[in-house]
């Protein structure tokens, strides 16, 4: 080519240039992956830590998952842990009642195939699936009423398959939370 | 002119076939569910529509797409008769009758698992073998094209392998590797429930086995999109491609990287551990390095052309570019849409970020954008650019062309933005209807009323490139003389062993899968009673 003859050295300009792009790139890139785990450590976002099993066909008869056990309970030490499980085609308790600012540890499973909770409006958003327990922290500073939708596809009626999460006061939350018992908002 | 055409044009008739049907299929999709369609009364018609749709444009579409242009490029790159004809003849078989296999069971409600196969949701058997027919013909490719190569090293020894052949040797292997994953979760796990041999299946494992598949599969699809950024589109508008080594490094980096790092697809499942989601999700960011790398060399490349038109000045350049070339604005439409798809792919690696979109109608949106969009067009443009080598008659008709590549742009572009606004809302994916009297639920119906009217643009795009084709096997004939691939501005005389290989790459590509993949697989087939019921679909 042309081009050569009148600058001999246009290789070496033409690399020297790729090569800055590409430490740029570099640097874009390992900046991403910094970034991400800074915000995984300083803001807490991190997957759940462990992994739990557990049988879904025996859910029903004992465990942590038996009918009796799932809603939401005021633990000793002011937090709140949610039990529900998914199964074609809803959610047990078919609508959550937590209270306001207050941490709360979600723990969830599936009783039959691959189901995932998400709520909207938030960034709580964990797959149900079968055979293992998701947990998932949470809090909310805004009461009011949340759609909770099933996102994944569970067969034919998934289109079906919506909950509800009702954020209450604290106060009000630690008042009905008195008489013991899991708490729900099924019905209400 | 290429041997082969016939092989060739088969590949592509039937992916562009069934590629009209899926899509019309999608259309219907984006209707019913939307404010605009009426609700539909058995929605297990509406899984039936999305099973097909995903099935043919996830397996046989860009697989039919690739091996047709991997022929081509094997036979005109390498100037080589095609060795192993009957073979490929063989492989493209094996595809018809996989895709039917699975389409029968489809159409009968009796596999609505979707193409992502959900276990323990299991469909009838047939489902499954046709889509593990369709990947068996495929891997018949694979090896022809390293067959292909090995002839053609043996007769130039030493010599560097052409740009395309190299590319497309590397997708092909990407392609078998990745393929294991979606082939050991078929084989191992669902067949034999699907058959009746067991009745249990983790669910879990298989989650992890299809995320190997799921990611890297994307890379194979986009393989051919960046072999036609790379070694057509310079040659199409009179340029040079600025970089030999740059661009087979960036093949080599997909190769690589485009595997080990599928676990993204499972930050929110419960049987992965944090450890593995962080290395995947590095890893992730690692793969944008080649498509960062692809763009510097592409526009570099496309500005010597445009400078060899006369164009002056720092961005001045941008108005030489011959505009009423179909392929320059393929390339355009394809890198805006490869870059808003591409930021939201960034968004979509953190974990932090993924919490929020995770399984919502954004990840529908942002795949669509970048396959359907940026791939898909430069499919188009790369059947387009064969088109008269495979027919001998020439395309006269550029502005239906240029017409066709509009819509498609615009269609993808009104479909796929308001499909990421409402997933940011938090509407979920893969539901036959939503409520949209439910006021918490209202407020997304405009923004899918208009997703709806994108999918018919794109479908009015899609019947209009079949007619393109069609008309172009009736045109006049004319030569169009021997099919070539861009030349870079200093045509390398000599490539580096490691440039022109890819023993080295593969191997590397193997032992990070195994590092980051061994582990997660290992403990979750050993861990005991993960295994749960299966759920058959369609059984009564």
């Amino acid at each position: 080519m042309s081009a050569e003859e009148i600058h001999p050295d246009s290789a070496e300009v033409a690399a020297r240039i790729e090569r800055r792009w590409a430490t740029i790139a570099v640097i874009i890139i390992v900046g991403m992956a910094l970034l991400a785990a800074f915000a995984g450590i300083h803001r807490a976002t991190m997957p759940q830590p462990r992994v739990e099993t557990t049988d879904p066909s025996r859910l029903h008869l004992s465990g942590e998952f038996v009918e009796s056990n799932l809603g939401s309970v005021l633990e000793a030490n002011g937090n709140v842990t949610v039990r529900a499980i998914g199964q074609q085609y809803s959610f047990t308790p078919a609508c959550i009642l937590v209270p306001a600012d207050t941490p709360i540890t979600l723990r969830a499973t599936s009783a039959d195939v691959v189901h995932g909770i998400l709520i909207q409006g938030t960034n709580v958003n964990t797959m149900l699936v079968p055979g293992y327990i998701s947990e998932q922290l949470m809090r909310f500073t805004r009461t009011g009423d949340y759609l909770m939708p099933c996102q994944e596809f569970c067969s034919f009626g998934h289109e079906g398959m919506w909950g509800k999460v009702k954020v209450i006061d604290k106060t009000e939350f630690a008042g009905r939370a008195k008489g013991g018992g899991r708490l729900s908002c099924v019905g209400q | 002119m290429l041997a082969n055409r016939k092989l060739i044009l088969a590949h592509f008739w039937l992916a562009f076939a069934v590629f009209g049907v899926a899509l019309t299929l999608g259309a219907w999709q984006m209707f019913i569910r939307s404010p605009i369609g009426t609700w539909l009364s058995n929605p297990e018609l509406y899984y039936r529509s999305l099973t097909a749709h995903g099935t043919v444009m996830g397996y046989v579409f860009p697989t039919l797409v690739a091996m047709g242009f991997g022929y081509a490029i094997s036979e005109s790159a390498l100037e080589q008769r095609l060795v192993g004809v009957r073979w490929a003849w063989a492989g493209f078989w094996l595809i018809v009758i996989g895709s039917i296999m699975a389409v029968v069971p489809i159409a009968m409600g009796r596999a609505s698992v979707l193409y992502t196969f959900y276990p323990p949701l299991i469909g009838n058997v047939f489902y499954y073998l046709g889509v593990v027919l369709v990947v068996v013909g495929s891997w018949i490719w694979v090896a022809l094209m390293s067959i292909n190569l090995r002839v053609w090293r043996k007769a130039h020894p030493g010599a560097p392998v052409p740009l395309a052949m190299f590319a497309n040797v590397a997708g092909s292997y990407l392609w078998a590797w990745t393929a294991v994953g979606a082939a050991l979760e078929l084989l191992l796990q669902i067949i034999p429930v699907a058959a009746g041999l067991k009745a249990t299946i983790d669910a879990g494992l298989a989650r992890v086995f299809f995320s190997w598949t799921l990611h890297a599969i994307v890379y194979f699809w986009l393989m051919p999109t960046y072999i036609a950024y790379y070694t057509i589109v310079p040659r199409a508008i009179g340029g040079r491609v600025y970089s030999d080594s740059m661009a087979r490094i960036s093949f080599i980096l997909f190769l690589v990287v485009a595997m080990p790092i599928g676990m993204h697809h499972t930050f929110a499942d419960p049987q992965v551990g944090a450890g593995f989601k962080f290395i995947h999700s590095a890893f992730t960011a690692l793969v944008a390095l080649p498509t960062l790398l692809t763009v510097f060399t592409i526009c570099a490349s496309v500005e010597i052309a445009a400078r060899l038109r006369g164009g002056r000045g720092m961005f001045g350049w941008i108005r030489a570019l011959p505009w009423d070339n179909p392929m320059m604005l393929a390339l355009a439409f394809s890198f805006v849409m490869l870059g808003f798809g591409g930021a939201g792919g960034l968004i979509n690696m953190s974990y932090q970020l993924d919490a929020s979109i995770h399984n919502t109608q954004w990840i529908t949106g942002h795949f669509h954008l970048i396959f359907g969009g940026a791939i898909v067009i430069m499919y188009f443009a790369i059947a387009y650019d064969l088109w008269p080598h495979l027919t001998g008659r020439e395309l006269i008709e550029l502005r239906l062309i240029r017409t066709q590549l509009w819509l498609w742009f615009i269609g993808m572009i009104v479909t796929t933005f308001p499909w990421h606004w409402v997933g940011i809302l938090g509407m979920p994916r893969r539901m036959a209807y939503f409520d949209f009297s439910d006021p918490a639920i209202a407020p997304q119906a405009l923004s899918v009323t208009f997703s709806a009217i994108g999918g018919f643009i794109v479908l009015a795009s899609g019947i209009l490139f079949l007619v393109i084709l069609a008309r172009g096997m009736r045109a006049p004939e004319a030569a169009a003389g021997p099919y070539r691939f861009a030349l870079a501005v200093h045509q390398p005389a000599t490539v580096p062993v490691a440039l022109n290989t890819h023993a080295l790459w593969v191997a590397l590509m193997i032992g990070l899968t195994i590092t980051n993949y061994g582990y997660p697989i290992l403990t979750l087939a050993l861990t005991e009673g993960t295994s749960v019921p299966a759920v058959y679909v369609g059984a009564q």
